[in-house]
């Protein structure tokens, strides 16, 4: 009975997101290693660009995958640090420090291109 | 110093390598590839890359007791198991049974944005990951170029790989790292600049609309090893590279004999057939019967309880048992036993050397004693001989080596001078030559048959008649005439003409002997006629003589008496008077 609840509330998160952008939901996630400079800073970034755009309406998960390397096989991470928008769709990935901000906006369909 | 000079050379060590259990590699490489360290197996699409890799996995893990980790970045795991079961590798099982992880490594490039400085760090995980849940020696990457197609910034990658490569390396792992050729490189993105230690070139060429698979090894760092290009098949039982040229001339020399199945030809080869682990090649041209010579000497080894082989290139299985009964050599039950297998092929299914591997593959897989090929001239056929000798040579020693006994037919064409011509350059690798001739002759054509050659044995000088009939095969003097051979039907007449002629002599000398007979019974009858003659003298002398004795006696008497009568005794006084 849970799993019929599930999906059709997945269901109208995906359709709500499809139909109004600008009110949609993020749901993010992040792989890091451990605390490379590269992923301490990419968590800064994201952290920050999240607080600056979507304040109150996403969801960050970080994931260390040098703590969970299992689950980077499963999302199929090569890169690090790797930002996976999950939602809204299209799912979308950034490799890299987080530090080029106007291109994850993009990425993020906050901003529109040009 | 002196010291010094006294002391034992330090034995020579080589680098350990681990071998591949891939037929034919381990010989080139002298024992596999280098341990610890990364090797690249470059080549073209299609030439064999992913194959040798999952062999090497897969040997590792089931024959020499090292796990290893396939990551492919091209297939997913359900394609690769797929690909690689019809060559009898279960990965699934083998997954299960944490001999293998196969990792699918999928970059989607679409997807990516890059956002400033990055690095592989979650390969690695995943790799390392993976490694340590099976205590993995052996890994392939396979092939880690896709990267390049999925991840941007290519000066980022370069640097990643060589701390991928490096980080295999302190992590000992024995690893393939595959690439596609490139333009004017090996790989595509020259990966060879960071895999340095071994380099392995796959190829396959296409020459006169056959192709062959060819493999190099380019570069073995620290070690010695085959610098040629050898051919390679991926057959039933996987990868297996053809090294002949690393064999050695070393193969045992048996003084064993193996009958050829014919008497009169043994009795041509010193009374006792060929040697074992020797080579005989027949040759002839068109119909001289060099195929039934062939399943001839097969039946003979099956009767002998020895493993045969039959590679036919002319006709296929049902057809040599079918023409075979017709002379009186029936197969059949051999095969059904298993003692025989006929191996049918056409000619142009393969190149030569890819035939050749198959048959290596065979040869190792059934393990015969007696190997027949008919003919190896199909194999040849518009090569040059100087690619065919190499390569032929490649599987005769490979057959002696294995102390199998090998028959070879090769069909002469006609537009040759002599038939010793024709040949493939392959005759000096022989032990043993028969040679099938045809003789036209008065209406008819019949074949003969000589031995050429045959090392280490008293052979014959003469040429037979080679006589196959629905009751086998046998050989038959021919008839040499006061100048030129007979052989067939004018040998037949011939044949009756002596025995006539023999008769006629025989009686000849039964007259000669019967009137000899009765001269000496006249010469005899005369003799006994003149004794009697002598006797009839000798009686007549005899009678004279006492005729005379008593006429003389009675003329004495008378004179006695004369004397008396005349009255005195005077003679008697004379006489006493003288006394």
């Amino acid at each position: 009975m849970p799993k019929i609840d599930s999906n059709p509330t997945e269901f109208n998160a995906m359709e709500t997101a499809l139909v109004d952008q600008s009110n949609a939901r993020y749901l993010l996630k992040l792989y890091i290693t451990g605390t490379t400079p590269s992923s301490t800073k990419a968590l800064v970034n994201i952290r920050k660009i999240c607080e600056e755009h979507l304040h109150g309406r996403y969801d960050l998960e970080v994931i260390d995958i040098s703590q969970h390397p299992t689950l980077a096989e499963g999302e199929q991470i090569i890169a690090a640090p790797t930002l996976i928008k999950k939602l809204p769709l299209p799912l979308r990935r950034f490799i890299g420090d987080m530090s080029q901000t106007e291109r994850i906006l993009i990425g993020l369909d906050l901003r529109n291109v040009g | 110093m002196a010291k010094k000079n006294n002391k034992q050379p330090t034995p020579f060590t080589t680098l350990p390598k681990s071998p591949t259990g891939i037929q034919g590699l381990d010989e080139i490489t002298g024992g596999g590839l280098p341990t610890g360290r990364p090797t690249l197996v470059c080549g073209g699409a299609g030439c064999g890359k992913t194959m040798l890799s999952i062999e090497f996995l897969v040997r590792g893990a089931t024959q020499f007791g090292e796990p290893g980790v396939f990551m492919m970045f091209e297939e997913n795991a359900e394609e690769l198991s797929a690909n690689v079961r019809s060559l009898g590798f279960d990965l699934d099982r083998l997954e299960a049974e944490q001999q293998i992880v196969l990792d699918h490594v999928h970059i989607e490039r679409s997807e990516i944005e890059e956002t400033g400085e990055y690095d592989l760090e979650g390969l690695f995980i995943r790799l390392g990951y993976a490694i340590d849940t099976i205590g993995a020696k052996r890994l392939v990457l396979d092939s880690i170029e896709a990267l390049f197609g999925g991840l941007p910034n290519e000066g980022i990658l370069r640097a990643e790989l060589r701390r991928l490569f490096r980080w295999l390396k302190n992590r000992g792992m024995t690893a393939i790292i595959t690439g596609e050729k490139g333009e004017n490189t090996l790989t595509r993105y020259g990966l060879e600049e960071y895999v340095a230690d071994c380099v392995i070139v796959l190829d396959h060429r296409v020459t006169e609309q056959i192709s062959t698979r060819r493999l190099r090894v380019l570069k073995y760092r620290g070690t010695a090893h085959g610098m040629n290009e050898y051919p390679f098949l991926i057959g039933e039982r996987g990868f297996s590279v053809l090294p002949i040229t690393s064999l050695r001339l070393d193969h045992e020399a048996s003084t064993k004999r193996i009958s050829t199945g014919i008497d009169s030809l043994n009795a041509m080869l010193g009374g006792k057939g060929v040697y074992r682990g020797s080579s005989v090649l027949v040759s002839g041209s068109p119909g001289t019967g060099k195929s039934s010579l062939g399943a001839k000497f097969c039946e003979t080894a099956c009767l002998n309880g020895e493993r045969t082989l039959l590679f036919a290139y002319e006709e296929s299985p049902a057809q040599i048992l079918r023409n075979m009964r017709s002379v009186g050599i029936d197969l059949d039950p051999w095969m059904k036993k298993g003692l025989l297998q006929i191996h049918s092929s056409r000619p142009t299914l393969h190149g030569l050397e890819q035939h050749l591997v198959m048959m290596h593959d065979t040869v190792r897989a059934f393990n015969p004693a007696v190997v027949v090929v008919d003919p190896i001239s199909n194999l040849t056929m518009e090569r040059n001989e100087g690619e065919v000798k190499p390569t032929l040579m490649r599987l005769i020693d490979f057959l002696k080596q294995q102390q199998v006994t090998t028959l070879f037919t090769s069909l002469t064409s006609g537009s040759c001078a002599t038939p010793e011509d024709s040949q493939v350059g392959i005759s000096s690798l022989m032990d043993t030559w028969l040679l099938l001739r045809n003789v036209e002759f008065n209406g008819e054509r019949n074949r003969t048959i000589y031995v050429l050659k045959s090392r280490g044995m008293p052979h014959s000088n003469q040429v037979r008649e080679f006589v196959l009939s629905d009751k086998g095969i046998d050989l038959v003097d021919v008839y040499l005439g006061t100048d030129r051979m007979l052989t067939g039907t004018a040998r037949v007449a011939q044949e009756v003409q002596e025995r006539a002629a023999a008769e006629l002599h025989c009686q000849d000398h039964e007259r000669k002997l019967r009137q000899l007979a009765s001269k000496q019974k006249a010469i005899e009858a005369q003799i006994a006629a003149l004794q009697a003659e002598a006797e009839a003298e000798a009686a007549e002398v005899n009678f004279a003589i006492a005729q005379e004795t008593l006429q003389e006696l009675a003329s004495q008497q008378n004179s006695k008496a004369m004397a008396q009568l005349r009255g005195g005794l005077t003679n008697n006084k004379r006489e006493g008077k003288r006394k």
